[in-house]
C-alpha cells in the first residue's frame, strides 16, 4: 500500500506558505510595506470585495507577507488557515469574539496566562461574557461546569506558574460531547513539541513574540483553525451557520465549509476589530520560524540541563519541570509531549522574598525582564516584581511562593548559564 | 437551493444570489468526495455577473441526502433532473476531475441542456491507483492523504495559496475528511468504471474548453488529448506549474478561463 510523501515540519518550518516572489524573483520573502493594492479595473475591485477572486484589498484584513506567516503556521499546525494579529492577546480575542457574545459563557482552565486571566475574569465580563475557571488536571471539571449558554472550552497545553499539562486528548472529548470547540494557547510548547489539533483540539493561538518568532524583538499573534470543528452539527454557532448581514447576508458554512471559523474571523474580526500585525513584524516571525526547529532542540537540551543543575544545588527548595518523575502530570509529558516540556519552568529558592531579590540582583547573564521564549535567557521574581503587592497568603493563592524564581532557558551555553545561576544563587543565601 | 429530485433531497449553492427568470445559467459539479465549497469564487462572480448558478452537492455529497451514485451517467442524470427542478433549461457544464466526467456524460447524453462544456483536470477513461481504491474501499486516511496531496503540484505542496492565509492541503484534508462513508470509494469507482467517454466526446455538440494543469499527476495533460481530438469544438487552456487541484492552486487563472466559455 501505497503512503503518501509529504514535506516535514524542518522543510515546512523554513518554505511553507511562500513560492519565490513572482515579480523580482527574491528568494526571501519580501515585505510588502504597503495599506492598500491597486485594482485593476472596477469590475475587479467588486470581484474582490464580493469574494470572487483571491487577492488583497487592504493590510489590516490581508497582505502578502502576513499571509506568508499565517499559511506557515497553518501547515505547522495542521490547520486550514490562521491570521496573524497585532499580538497574542488579540489572537485570543480575535478567537473568542469570533464565536461568543453579550450572555456566553467559557469554561477554562484556571492555570493560564496572567493576560488572558485577566481578559476572561474582568474585561470580557464587561461585554457580556462570563467564564468559570477550572482546574486543568481534572477533565471532570470543565464537563462539570458546562452550563446551557457555555461556547467554548479554553486551556494552556502548559499551565502557568505548575506547568500542568493539560489533557487535550480528555478536555477535547469533554467539549464535543457537549457539542463545543476546544481553544488552545499552545504559546510556551509551539507545534514543534505540541500539535493541538492533532490531539484533538479545535482551535489554537499563539503568542508569536515568544519561541515563534524567537528573538525578542516583536509583539505579535496567531489564530489557527482546524477545519474539524462540526459548527452546524453542534447548533450553538449563528455566527458561522446563519447569514451574516454584516458581509451581504454571508453564510460561512455553507459557503466555506471546514475554513468557515476562519474566513468569519478575518471577515469580520479582523476587518471591525482591526488588530493586525504589521508586515515588517510578519517577516520577523517568518525569520524567527526558519530556525524553530534548530532553536526548540537546543532550548530542550539546555533546558533539560538546567533542571538537572537546580534540582541537586543546595539552595534550591524545588524545581517544577513536568519531565521530573515528581512532577504530578509526569506521565501525561511522557505521551503528550515527548519532545520535551518546553523551555520555562519555575524552581523554589531557599529563603523567600528576600533570596529571590538577592539572587535576581547578581544574575549577569540572564535578564531580569517580563517576557519568555527569547534566544537569550529570563529571569524573572514574581514576588518582587508582576506580583510585589501580594503578601505570602494571596501569592499562595494564585500558585506562586515567595521564592519561586521562573526562567526561560534561551540558546547559550549551557554551562555558562550553569555559572550565572550558581553564582547567584550562592550570593542569594548570604542574606 | 434544495432541490427536490428522485436521487433525493439535493442543495445546490447559488453563489449568494437567487435565480432571476431569463438569466443564462452555469452549473458546477465538483470531484470525489467534494462539494460545492470548491467553487465558491467562480459561483459567486458569475451570480454578480447575470448567471443563475448551480453549484451541485450530487447525492449524498455535502448537504445532499441520497446515495452516492454508482456511475458517472446516473451522477449526470441527477444533475440533469437538478437543473429541471430549478427551471434550467440549458446551462454552460463545468466540471472538475470525477465532475468533468459527469459533465461530459451529461452534454453527451442531453444535448440540448448544454450552451457549453468546461472540463477541468480530465482524462477519460479516468484509470484509479489501485492504492486508493482499496484504501477507499477500507474508507481509512490514506485515500484521504493520497487525493490531497497527489492532486497537488510539489511547489503547491509548499503553499504560496493566492488566497490569503488559507493551507491549500489542510483545506482538502479537512474537507475530505467530512465526506460520508463510502461516498469516496463510490466515486471512485464510477470514474473508473466510466468505459464511454471517448464515445460521449464525439457525442458533444456544445464548444468545450479543457483546462488542463501540466504538472497533473492524477489526471495527466497528455492524457486528455484523445478527448480533445475526438470533439468538433474542443480547445485546451494549459495552466503552467499547476497539478490536478486547479480551484485551489489558480483560482484566478481558472476563473478567466472558465469567462471565456461560460
Amino acid at each position: 500500500m501505497s503512503k503518501v510523501k509529504t514535506f516535514g515540519f524542518d522543510t515546512l518550518s523554513l518554505h511553507a506558505g511562500q513560492q519565490p516572489d513572482p515579480a523580482t524573483g527574491a528568494r526571501a520573502t519580501p515585505i510588502y510595506q504597503t495599506a492598500s493594492y491597486v485594482f485593476k479595473s472596477p469590475d475587479h475591485a467588486a470581484s474582490l470585495f464580493n469574494v470572487e477572486r483571491a487577492g488583497h484589498v487592504y493590510s489590516r484584513i490581508t497582505n502578502p507577507t502576513t499571509a506568508v506567516l499565517e499559511e506557515r503556521i497553518a501547515a505547522l499546525e495542521g490547520g486550514v488557515g490562521a491570521i496573524a494579529t497585532a499580538s497574542g492577546q488579540a489572537a485570543c480575542h480575535l478567537a473568542i469574539a469570533t464565536l461568543l457574545g453579550a450572555g456566553d459563557h467559557i469554561v477554562s482552565s484556571r492555570a493560564i496566562y496572567g493576560g488572558t486571566h485577566n481578559l476572561l475574569d474582568y474585561t470580557l465580563p464587561r461585554f457580556g461574557i462570563q467564564t468559570t475557571f477550572v482546574d486543568p488536571r481534572d477533565p471532570d471539571a470543565f464537563a462539570a461546569a458546562i452550563q446551557p449558554n457555555t461556547k467554548l472550552l479554553f486551556g494552556e497545553t502548559l499551565g502557568n506558574p505548575g506547568l500542568d499539562v493539560l489533557n487535550i486528548p480528555a478536555v477535547s472529548d469533554v467539549a464535543h460531547a457537549h457539542g463545543l470547540p476546544l481553544l488552545i494557547d499552545s504559546t510556551f510548547t509551539t507545534p514543534y513539541l505540541c500539535q493541538p489539533f492533532s490531539l484533538g483540539a479545535d482551535l489554537v493561538f499563539h503568542s508569536a513574540t515568544k519561541f515563534l518568532s524567537g528573538h525578542g524583538v516583536i509583539i505579535g499573534g496567531l489564530v489557527v483553525d482546524s477545519g474539524a470543528f462540526d459548527w452546524a452539527g453542534s447548533g450553538k454557532f449563528p455566527t458561522l451557520t446563519e447569514p451574516y448581514e454584516g458581509f451581504h447576508n454571508m453564510n460561512f458554512v455553507e459557503e466555506f465549509g471546514p475554513a468557515a471559523f476562519i474566513s468569519r474571523a478575518r471577515k469580520e474580526g479582523a476587518r471591525d476589530f482591526g488588530a493586525c500585525m504589521s508586515p515588517t513584524t510578519a517577516f520577523q516571525v517568518l525569520q524567527g520560524m526558519e530556525t524553530l526547529p534548530l532553536r526548540m532542540q537546543r532550548h530542550i537540551s539546555n533546558t533539560r540541563a538546567i533542571v538537572e543543575f537546580l534540582a541537586n544545588h543546595k539552595a534550591v527548595e524545588w524545581v517544577t519541570y513536568p519531565e521530573r518523575p515528581d512532577h504530578p502530570d509526569h506521565e501525561l509529558a511522557q505521551k503528550l509531549l515527548p519532545k520535551g516540556c518546553g523551555a520555562v519552568f519555575s524552581f523554589g529558592i531557599k529563603g523567600g522574598r528576600d533570596a529571590g531579590q538577592r539572587f535576581i540582583s547578581r544574575v549577569e547573564l540572564l535578564s531580569h525582564l517580563a517576557n519568555v521564549g527569547d534566544a537569550k535567557s529570563l529571569v524573572i521574581h514574581p514576588a518582587s516584581t508582576t506580583h510585589h503587592r501580594m503578601d505570602a497568603a494571596a501569592l499562595e493563592a494564585a500558585g506562586i511562593s515567595e521564592g519561586l524564581i521562573r526562567l526561560s532557558i534561551g540558546l547559550e551555553d549551557a554551562d555558562d548559564l550553569t555559572e550565572d545561576l550558581d553564582r547567584a544563587l550562592r550570593a542569594s543565601q548570604k542574606g | 437551493m434544495e432541490l427536490n429530485t428522485s436521487f433525493g433531497d439535493l442543495f445546490a449553492y447559488t453563489g449568494a444570489r437567487d435565480h432571476k427568470k431569463d438569466q443564462p445559467a452555469v452549473v458546477f459539479i465538483h470531484g470525489t468526495g467534494m462539494d460545492h465549497t470548491v467553487w465558491v469564487l467562480p459561483s459567486r462572480y458569475f451570480a454578480r455577473h447575470g448567471f443563475n448558478v448551480m453549484s451541485i452537492d450530487l447525492p449524498g455529497h455535502g448537504k445532499s441526502s441520497g446515495a452516492s451514485s454508482e456511475t458517472i451517467d446516473e451522477m449526470a442524470d441527477a444533475v440533469i433532473e437538478s437543473m429541471h427542478a430549478a427551471g434550467i433549461s440549458n446551462a454552460a457544464i463545468v466540471g472538475h476531475s470525477m465532475g468533468s466526467l459527469v459533465a461530459l456524460s451529461a452534454a453527451a447524453r442531453y444535448p440540448d441542456r448544454a450552451r457549453s462544456l468546461a472540463l477541468i483536470g480530465t482524462t477519460a477513461p479516468m484509470g484509479v491507483h489501485p492504492d486508493m481504491m482499496a484504501s477507499a474501499q477500507k474508507n481509512d486516511h490514506d485515500v484521504i492523504d493520497m487525493i490531497t496531496y497527489w492532486g497537488y503540484s510539489k511547489s503547491a505542496q509548499l503553499g504560496g495559496n493566492e488566497n490569503p492565509g488559507m493551507w491549500m492541503a489542510g483545506s482538502t484534508l479537512r474537507l475530505l475528511e467530512k465526506a460520508k462513508e463510502n461516498v469516496i470509494h463510490c466515486d471512485l469507482k464510477a470514474c473508473e468504471n466510466y468505459a464511454t467517454g471517448l464515445e460521449h466526446a464525439k457525442l458533444v455538440r456544445c464548444p468545450t474548453l479543457f483546462i488542463l494543469g501540466d504538472r497533473d499527476i492524477m489526471t495527466p495533460m497528455r492524457a486528455a488529448q484523445k478527448m480533445v481530438d475526438a470533439m468538433s469544438d474542443a480547445r485546451v487552456c494549459p495552466l503552467t506549474k499547476t497539478g490536478h487541484s486547479l480551484m485551489m492552486e489558480r483560482p484566478d487563472a481558472l476563473l478567466d478561463a472558465l469567462i471565456t466559455i461560460v
